[in-house]
């Protein structure tokens, strides 16, 4: 039995004849060839293969694709923004967020959620939301790292934002200077909240 | 590479239409809600069903609210939902503290009261939580809908009182003005099973304790409650004694079993100590209007 599905995939439809006992972790690696989702421990544990099912991260191990038609379904494929690095893959970079890096796809689609909900969080929150994810290189600290990194870079966007609104665009108002986050460490308040 | 066997995958786009699914393909079809009980025992071989029923799209089970006197959880709520829910921290801090140390975020995204409940994990801490707060389940079949007391709906380990044909809709529990609530688990790492959990529901009246409920997982307590402890406490005047001999009793009348979580005395003296904390906190819960913390 094959089950014709059609779920969209970064912004892009993709129709399927799948057999419903395909998972969601395979159909994007497998049938659509976007590798970024990491396959782990295939029981809901490791959080490598977390991906955003309309709009919320899920572990794509424990999902059927069949389930997702109709769907909308981000991976880390989806993240960048007309060749622009998202925030919080910019934060992993700068900050050391991955060594072997099989963890990252799933760590930064989670942090893109939690800052999406919490544009200010600090490190107990962070460290709660990844909470199902597991990093093999124990790296969690320049995790935490690169989270409050993207997190101060989109609070000094918003400020430069409001600057710009107030004063005729003349001020680039608070915007944050990226490297502040390795030498301040996370859970700080560095002001650059305009 | 862990994938479950062939099956047939139907989806319900209503009640009556789950329903009639569940007759057409008889007892060796499963509901699907948010699979993260049922896929991984299907990945492992211990569940082997023929036809899923997928039941995600039933909008009409995702109701959370209160509904005059009760409060009334949908069997297709997500655990994040219920942890997000303000209503239900005021009337049920217990939710809450429950539902912040079940599983993972990401995994509260997709799993949902209604399958970990159908589920019938003997380790599963919402079914101590709705027992100890005595929810009422509503479970739907072809004649209607039964309404079964929770402590009457757990059978067993992996075995509820839903029957072949009938699907779990939701559950409702009674709201006590003025009662206080609270959870608590002891874990052996984020996100895991309990080694043992306890959750508690007090109300004072005339200064004693009018009603009290006592839920307990993991540690083997018959349909997931301590009777023998809430007997013991309803018209005592609450304090730290009566909480701490409600726990002696709690824990004399479990019976626990050694696992890889924990030998059988040290989880015996844990449903002892949690019920008594879960006790001093919802005693200090209650008569807030408030509720949580």
């Amino acid at each position: 039995m094959t089950v014709q599905i059609t779920v969209t995939v970064n912004g892009q439809p993709y129709t399927r004849d799948v057999e419903p006992r395909l998972l969601l972790v395979h159909f994007v690696r497998d049938e659509l060839a976007l590798t970024g989702t990491h396959w782990g421990c295939d029981t809901s544990n490791c959080g490598a293969c977390v991906v955003h099912l309309d709009g919320t991260p899920v572990k794509s191990c424990t999902v059927l694709a069949v389930m997702c038609d109709g769907q909308q379904v981000t991976t880390v494929e989806g993240l960048e923004r007309g060749g622009e690095l998202d925030a919080v893959q910019k934060g992993f970079a700068e900050c050391h967020g991955l060594q072997c890096g099989f963890c990252t796809p799933g760590m930064m689609l989670t942090a893109r959620w939690l800052l999406d909900r919490d544009p200010d969080p600090d490190e107990g929150r962070i460290r709660e939301a990844i909470s199902g994810q597991l990093c093999r290189c124990t790296g969690y600290e320049n995790i935490v790292r690169s989270v409050r990194w993207a997190a101060r870079q989109e609070a000094g966007r918003r400020g430069a934002d409001q600057g710009r609104a107030d004063r005729g665009g003349a001020d680039r108002g608070g915007a944050d200077h990226g490297g502040a986050g390795r030498a301040t460490g996370e859970g700080t308040h560095e002001g650059t909240r305009a | 590479m862990q994938v479950p066997a062939r099956f047939e995958y139907e989806r319900a786009n209503s009640v009556p239409h789950a329903l009639a699914l569940l007759e057409r393909h008889g007892p060796e079809s499963r509901v699907i809600a948010g699979g993260h009980s049922l896929i991984p025992m299907m990945k492992l071989r211990l569940a082997r069903p023929e036809v899923l029923i997928d039941i995600n799209g039933l909008a009409e089970l995702s109701a959370l609210g209160v509904e005059g006197d009760a409060l009334l959880v949908g069997a297709l709520v997500r655990h994040a939902e219920l942890l997000a829910d303000p209503e239900v921290g005021r009337y049920f801090p217990i939710f809450h503290d429950a539902e912040r140390v079940i599983a993972d975020p990401v995994v509260r995204n997709r799993g949902t009261v209604g399958g970990s409940l159908c589920q019938a994990d003997p380790s599963e801490d919402l079914s101590a939580a709705f027992a100890a707060v005595r929810a009422t389940a509503l479970v739907q079949g072809p004649g209607g809908v039964r309404e079964v007391p929770i402590r009457d709906f757990h059978r067993g380990p992996y075995e509820t009182a839903v029957e072949p044909g009938e699907l779990l809709t939701g559950l409702r529990v009674p709201i006590r003005p003025g009662a206080g609530s609270a959870y608590e688990k002891v874990e052996r790492r984020a996100g895991d099973w309990p080694v043992a959990a306890a959750g508690s529901l007090l109300r004072l009246g005339d200064g004693v304790i009018a009603e009290a409920g006592i839920g307990l997982t993991a540690v083997g307590a018959e349909h997931f409650a301590a009777p023998e402890a809430e007997a013991y406490l309803v018209g005592r005047a609450p304090g730290a004694a009566a909480f701490a001999e409600a726990g002696r009793i709690a824990a004399a009348h479990c019976n626990p079993r050694a696992d890889q979580r924990g030998p059988a005395a040290y989880k015996r003296h844990l449903a002892g100590e949690l019920v008594r904390r879960v006790l001093t906190r919802a005693a200090a819960r209650a008569g807030s209007p408030e509720g949580e913390e």
